[in-house]
């Protein structure tokens, strides 16, 4: 048996036998969880990175507004047990399903959403300080990538510049993930699919000797991982290519910094080398765009002013930024250079940007 | 109470046929299916009286054919004291415009036209004349009549007459007659309601053969309301005009003190001193005591004494000895006595107007209020738990009250949690909750909007009392309310007697009264919903508690059923089970 999953069935029994001391004393049986709201969220400005405060919950079952939680939390802990104890591993789809049941004489179900259980995984993994890769719960594969590299997967071995137009599929765990040649000289992420397409098709790695790699929206955790992994491991500049609007920037954020979400495994999962390509507001203007921006809406208006006040935004470059998005009420899209050509991104706007080292921070 | 004078009087100008024609809406008899209402409903108010009034516990058979589209038979048999069968026609058959304008007791039945009213509707639709049997108690022999009203000279006709051996011993009344009508399911309504708040009585329905019988729920009869006078406060100008007119009393002391209640000697001192003016008399004796000389004139000794006690004169002075103002005491005096001693009708109408104006101004007592007999609260009960299965009953009876002079009392029931949901409301008031106005122990089927009751329950702030409420502030939960008011004369808004008129005093008494019952309800209510609230609890917890035992025991590796057992030992601690008494 692995070394950490003894480490966590430990913990799991732990918080096992803390509850039953507390119904053996005849007491209301409660579990403390660490709160994931935003007031719970601290930027650590020294490590850069999001971490979550002291904050904490209190989950008892007599109480008639927390008792159903309370009991999902344990349906996820003692199933997470089995999970680990059998060394079998499940979809956070298929815990969902595993977990589900009709409560005896009632219509009511353990859970009716697989959103609940989700909920009380990420719980649990805040209340254990476990990631829930480490539980043997996988989140759903999401991420693309492609470069010279080759690497050894549950004992296959895969040489990512061979797998034609799709790529390598980036599973929701890299952690058993071991590299047997790395040949790059930086990763580029790409928000989106479209663009990795564009990019994996002009052959862009080849030329520029990189991992090119595709988050496909927000970074998963899987793809967050093997972006932290590749820096740190292989000391790699990461640079992050986004949509010119607040959620590209917060995507680009997420992988540097961590999430508000996932904030308790920011330090697992953040790359903080991580550099901001572009699209920036005034690359619109560099290399003018602006026929091809699109309106902005209320909702980005407003998501933009949330962005101001984040702490880890709160550097002049970016506020200059945002500001710029506000003031402007326009943003660009990745596919928005291909207005000046479709080659434009591979031939001239990247490799500019690249060799300008004109990033953000 | 006026009206019930205007009626009288224009019956005795007018035939009464004309008067009948003219006031049929006002009467009751507006159109068929209230005309059909209203015949069964004077028989029967009519039977449950007489009945109460002889001691007897009432059974009472309401038989109804229906004869064609528009036309039913209608008899009522009752077991009451019967009519002496002398009486019988003028009783039946003659409109009386009597001595009594009306008589201050608590009863069932109204001093409308009543049976009489009955008769002639019948007549008048059908040209059918009434057959009447009737026995009184120990009587050898039933008597037969067939009874007809003639209209022009209020006079009764018998059309025909027999008799036959009474060999049951039988006594009652039992009257048929055919009349125009429309069934209506109010009248089935109306014979449940009666025997709800009449629950000594027994009442067979048959109608076209079908048979629905409210059988007594006790064999007690109810205390025997007793006749009170009037008061001064509820007796109005017109009215106590004609009193002074026919009244067989000699003196007006002995009419003020003996025709109405709580009037004393001294009160009608008192009266008269504010009401009258000292007129100068010619004194020929001057020497002579101020209590002599009026001793000499009006005998009685006490009643002089009080006068000069109250115009505070003394008794002892010579006349001659008096000053001007004592005088004018001894002229005021005087004037007292001859006005105490005076026949009642030769007081002028104007006189008359001044001591009424002074008899409201003066402190009186209010009247007995011993009178009134309400519905004990448990035999109330008992028969609403026939009528309407409900999980929780209240019955409340507040003491009697005056408003103008007149004794009253507010009865108020509660069925909370009705099991079936009967549709006997009102239709008039579209409200889930049912609502039951009585009138002395009559109901009150019409008119609900315009009635006290009912303006008074719009008033009623229901959500105080964990009750919610729905059109025009009316209660909309599943429950019944029955509101009794009961009292020597109902303050009817109109002729129509289905709707109370709305005096301060009663508003505020009938608003305790369902205040006193709904805090009643309330507690009922609050531990219901707490019950239920822990009930709710205990389900919750004991359909996780397996779960959360189990997935204890997974992570923690100990037995299971251990956990289980001392999580519902802590669930039993945490959770007492509360009692809910009713």
């Amino acid at each position: 048996m692995a070394e950490y999953i003894k480490r966590v069935i430990e913990k799991l029994e732990i918080l096992g036998k803390d509850l039953f001391e507390q119904i053996n004393r005849g007491e209301n049986p409660r579990m403390l969880i660490p709160a994931r709201s935003l007031k719970n969220v601290i930027f650590d400005k020294k490590e850069f990175i999001l971490r979550l405060g002291d904050k904490k919950i209190e989950r008892d079952f007599f109480n008639l507004h927390k008792a159903k939680k309370f009991m999902q939390t344990l349906l996820v802990a003692s199933f997470a047990k089995e999970l680990l104890k059998e060394n079998i591993h499940a979809s956070l789809r298929e815990a969902f399903y595993a977990m589900k049941r009709t409560l005896p004489n009632s219509n009511e179900n353990t859970f009716d959403e697989q959103d609940e259980s989700d909920s009380c995984i990420v719980d649990l993994e805040v209340t254990l300080d476990v990631l829930r890769e480490q539980l043997h719960l996988n989140a759903d594969t999401k991420g693309r990538v492609v470069g010279d590299v080759i690497i050894e997967d549950r004992g296959d071995v895969i040489d990512w510049s061979k797998l034609g137009s799709g790529g390598w599929a980036i599973p929701s765990n890299v952690e058993a993930i071991e590299f047997k040649k790395v040949e790059a000289e930086f990763v580029l992420v790409v928000e989106k699919n479209a663009a990795w397409e564009r990019l994996h098709e002009d052959k862009f790695w080849k030329k520029h000797k990189c991992i090119l790699l595709t988050t496909q929206g927000q970074a998963p955790r899987g793809a967050r991982r093997l972006i932290q992994r590749l820096n740190q491991e292989f000391n790699l500049p990461v640079y992050v290519f986004t949509d010119s609007d607040p959620y590209g920037f917060y995507i680009y954020s997420v992988i540097k910094y961590g999430s508000i979400n996932l904030a308790h495994i920011s330090d697992r999962l953040g790359t903080k080398d991580a550099k901001f390509i572009g699209l920036t507001m005034t690359d619109i203007e560099t290399y003018k765009l602006k026929n091809w921006t699109i309106k902005a809406k209320d909702v980005d208006i407003k998501r933009a002013y949330e962005l101001l006040n984040y702490e880890w935004f709160k550097k002049k470059h970016w506020q200059r930024e945002i500001n710029k998005f506000i003031e402007k009420k326009y943003k660009a899209e990745l596919e928005s250079l291909a207005g000046r050509g479709l080659k434009f991104v591979t031939e001239t706007y990247l490799p500019e940007k690249i060799k300008n080292e004109d990033f953000l921070d | 109470m006026t009206q019930s004078l205007d009626i009288s009087e224009k019956i005795k100008e007018v035939s009464i046929a004309e008067f009948f024609e003219k006031n049929r809406h006002l009467l009751g008899y507006e159109n068929p299916s209230k005309s059909l209402f209203t015949v069964i409903k004077e028989f029967v108010d009519n039977s449950i009286d007489a009945c109460i009034e002889a001691n007897i516990l009432p059974t009472i058979e309401v038989k109804l054919r229906k004869l064609d589209e528009n036309r039913y038979r209608v008899r009522v048999i009752d077991n009451g004291p019967g009519i002496n069968p002398k009486k019988l026609p003028i009783a039946l058959g003659k409109f009386l415009v009597g001595s009594k304008f009306y008589r201050l007791r608590q009863s069932i039945g109204t001093q409308g036209i009543g049976a009489k009213g009955a008769i002639l509707y019948s007549q008048l639709t059908t040209s059918k004349p009434a057959k009447i049997y009737t026995a009184t108690i120990n009587s050898k022999k039933i008597y037969y009549f067939e009874l007809m009203i003639d209209v022009i000279k209020n006079e009764p006709k018998v059309i025909k007459y027999s008799e036959e051996e009474n060999k049951d011993n039988w006594h009652g009344l039992d009257i048929e007659i055919e009349v125009e009508g429309k069934y209506t399911s109010k009248i089935e309504e109306y014979l449940k309601l009666i025997w709800l708040v009449n629950p000594f009585t027994k009442i067979v329905f048959e109608k076209d053969g079908e048979k629905i019988i409210l059988d007594r729920v006790t064999n007690k009869l109810p205390k025997q309301p007793k006749e009170i006078k009037p008061h001064p406060y509820g007796i109005e100008l017109g009215i106590f005009k004609r009193m002074l007119e026919i009244t067989d009393k000699k003196t007006l002391l002995d009419f003020l003190v003996g025709e109405f209640s709580r009037i004393s000697l001294i009160t009608v001192i008192r009266v008269l001193k504010l009401s009258l003016r000292a007129e100068e008399i010619e004194i020929k004796d001057k020497e002579l005591k101020v209590f002599d000389f009026l001793k000499k004139e009006f005998k009685q000794d006490y009643i002089i004494k009080k006068t000069l006690e109250e115009t505070g004169l003394d008794e002892n002075k010579k006349i001659i000895e008096l000053n001007e103002q004592e005088l004018r005491k001894l002229f005021l005096s005087y004037k007292i006595l001859q006005y105490m001693f005076k026949d009642p009708k030769e007081i002028s109408l104007q006189e008359a107007e001044k001591i009424f104006n002074t008899l409201q101004k003066v402190k009186i007592r209010a009247p007995p209020t011993d009178c009134l007999s309400p519905i004990d609260n448990k035999y109330l009960i008992d028969a609403l738990k026939k009528l309407y299965p409900a999980e929780y009953y209240v019955a409340i009876t507040r003491k009697p009250k005056v408003y103008r002079g007149f004794p009253f009392q507010v009865q108020v029931a509660i069925a909370y949690g009705l099991k079936e949901l009967k549709k006997m409301e009102e239709e008039e008031i579209p409200s889930q909750s049912i609502i039951l106005r009585f009138a002395n122990h009559t109901p009150l089927l019409y008119n609900a909007r315009d009635c006290a009751i009912t303006k008074v329950l719009m008033s009623i702030n229901w959500s105080h009392y964990g009750i919610q409420s729905g059109n025009s502030n009316l209660p909309a939960d599943n429950m019944l309310i029955l509101v009794d008011f009961i009292s020597v004369w109902i303050p009817y808004k109109s002729e129509g007697k289905q709707a109370i008129a709305e005096y301060p005093e009663i508003i505020k008494e009938l608003e305790l009264s369902v205040q006193e019952a709904l805090r009643k309800v309330y507690l009922y209510i609050y531990k219901k919903r707490k019950a239920e609230l822990i009930k709710a609890k205990r389900n919750i917890f004991e359909r996780y508690l397996p779960e959360v035992a189990r997935s204890i025991s997974i992570l923690s590796n100990y037995d299971e059923n251990e956990i289980r057992k001392k999580l519902e030992e802590i669930a039993n601690k945490k959770l007492p089970e509360i009692e809910i008494e009713v």
